[in-house]
């Protein structure tokens, strides 16, 4: 029997054409441990995927490598997709491998871990690295898409909480690969011509997919370089990423960087009328008490001519009250709106004594004045604050109406 | 009373100061006076700044040199 003799590139061809031919062969998906993961200058990945029985060579090129959103490492598990065929040069079967996916969680989920893991040991996270946001910021760069519903949200509740912060749009995309790079140039040129002193980037929420670019590395560094504090908001309350952690500071959706950002209008009102109240009462005090030091006197007869002295006294007072009353009148010209309650201050002054006996302003727990029983619960602790003095006191039972 | 038109920060600095002052009562009644009309001026014109603050919002954009340009913002 005739034999027929084969050279070696032949037979390695033959078995070559044998294996294409397989279905099965072209379009695999094999589960297995990396081994020996090693990444050339070329770009190409090699490695050997291997259970506990037996091994399998495995490459896979640059243009799939650098799909890759997760860095293979050898121990890790994985589904591996590609194509099985011979490199005849070798006369060795191998997995062409054209996809990776850790086993167990996602790819971007590992790929999250692992950045952070990185960033976290590299001190980008550290809370000695952030840094105070201002209290009253004059001007926020807001850097996120200039469609969609985050954008508005926050000029909106920016606008209704603060109006007199001067709000900047730079838009950038949020999703897609030009996202990471445009998010963090925008972030860069905030800080070049420092166009404001406080940023918030982010984006509403969306799939683990959509809200990758505020994983990315680059998003990251922009963020932990920038001179400027940075309020980073992404996504719904649960979704946390790599830029929430690098971020001076975390708002769980952009609506709440905005509460976050900027003082509220109606708390600096009452923190205004508060000023105002004590500055009166203090002055209040000091008059009734000059008032009483001037009748002491006049009691005690002691001077040559004690009703000259006390009516000049009483003319010096009446020229100071009149004075209080000038500086009020003034604040109502300039258009204050609560000419009622000042007015009523005003006259609560006149009569000297009469604040003496019993004049006292209310606060709730949050030190909010209290103006009407609908304020309050039963219940609730309020503190009253004296002429001299004051006593913290819980409310037994309201009543509806008037004061009187 | 004051020179500088104070910020709203810088007069609410400002008025705690005064405040503090004047219910340590420990002036003279002149000078507590004083403290109160520059208080009374700075609620004023710090009230005035919450009445009359206007919200602006402008896009930015990368200009000629590329220097910040203000663009009005559209709604999208």
């Amino acid at each position: 029997m005739e034999r027929t003799t084969l050279t070696v590139t032949e037979l390695n061809n033959a078995i070559k054409t044998l294996l294409d031919r397989e279905p099965m062969l072209a379009d695999v998906c094999v589960r297995g441990e990396l081994s020996n993961y090693k990444i050339y200058p070329s770009g190409h990945h090699y490695f050997t995927l291997k259970d506990a029985e037996s091994s399998l060579r495995c490459v896979m090129f640059k243009s799939s490598a650098s799909k890759l959103r997760f860095r293979p490492e050898s121990g890790m598990g994985v589904t591996a997709f590609g194509r099985v065929t011979v490199y005849p040069r070798d006369g060795a079967y191998q997995l062409y491998c054209t996809a990776l996916q850790p086993e167990g969680t996602g790819d971007l989920q590992v790929a999250f871990e692992q950045l952070k893991a990185r960033l976290s040991a590299e001190g980008l996270f550290d809370s000695e690295h952030k840094k105070p946001l201002p209290a009253f910021p004059e001007k926020i760069a807001i850097i996120t898409s200039s469609a969609g519903a985050a954008v508005h949200d926050m000029i909106r509740i920016l606008g209704h909480r603060w109006p007199m912060t001067k709000v900047l749009l730079l838009p950038v995309r949020v999703q897609g690969v030009e996202a990471p790079p445009e998010i963090a140039g925008a972030i860069r040129y905030a800080n070049e011509f420092h166009v404001a002193d406080l940023i918030i980037t982010g984006r509403g929420g969306g799939s683990i997919e959509d809200l990758w670019a505020f994983n990315d590395e680059r998003v990251a560094r922009a963020i932990y370089a920038s001179e400027i504090p940075v309020i980073s908001a992404v996504g719904h309350e649960p979704d946390v990423t790599i830029s929430d952690y690098v971020a001076d500071r975390r708002a769980s959706t952009p609506s709440n960087a905005a509460e976050i950002a900027v003082p509220d209008w109606h708390e600096m009102r009452d923190v205004l009328d508060g000023f105002e109240i004590r500055s009166r009462q203090a002055m209040q005090k000091k008059l009734t008490q000059l008032s009483q030091r001037l009748d002491a006197i006049a009691q005690k007869r002691v001077l040559s001519d004690p009703g000259v002295y006390i009516d000049n006294r009483r003319m010096e007072l009446d020229h100071m009250r009149d004075r209080l009353g000038a500086a009020a009148e003034r604040k109502l010209a300039a258009g204050k709106q609560d000419f009622v309650k000042l007015a009523a201050a005003l006259d609560a002054m006149s009569p000297l004594r009469v604040l003496t006996r019993g004049y006292s302003l209310t606060q709730d727990a949050q030190g909010h004045t209290v103006r009407s029983a609908s304020q309050l619960k039963t219940g609730d602790r309020v503190r009253l604050r004296f002429a001299e003095g004051g006593a913290d006191c819980t409310v037994d039972s309201l009543y509806e109406g008037e004061a009187q | 009373m004051t020179e500088h038109k104070l910020s709203f920060e810088q007069s609410l600095a400002r008025l705690d100061e005064i405040v503090r002052h004047l219910e340590k009562g420990d002036l003279p009644l002149s000078d507590s006076l004083k403290l109160f009309e520059e208080g009374t001026a700075l609620l004023a014109s710090a009230s005035q700044m919450l009445d009359e603050a206007e919200q602006k919002v402008v896009k930015l954009r990368k200009g000629a040199d590329r220097q910040p340009e203000e663009l009005p913002f559209e709604e999208e």
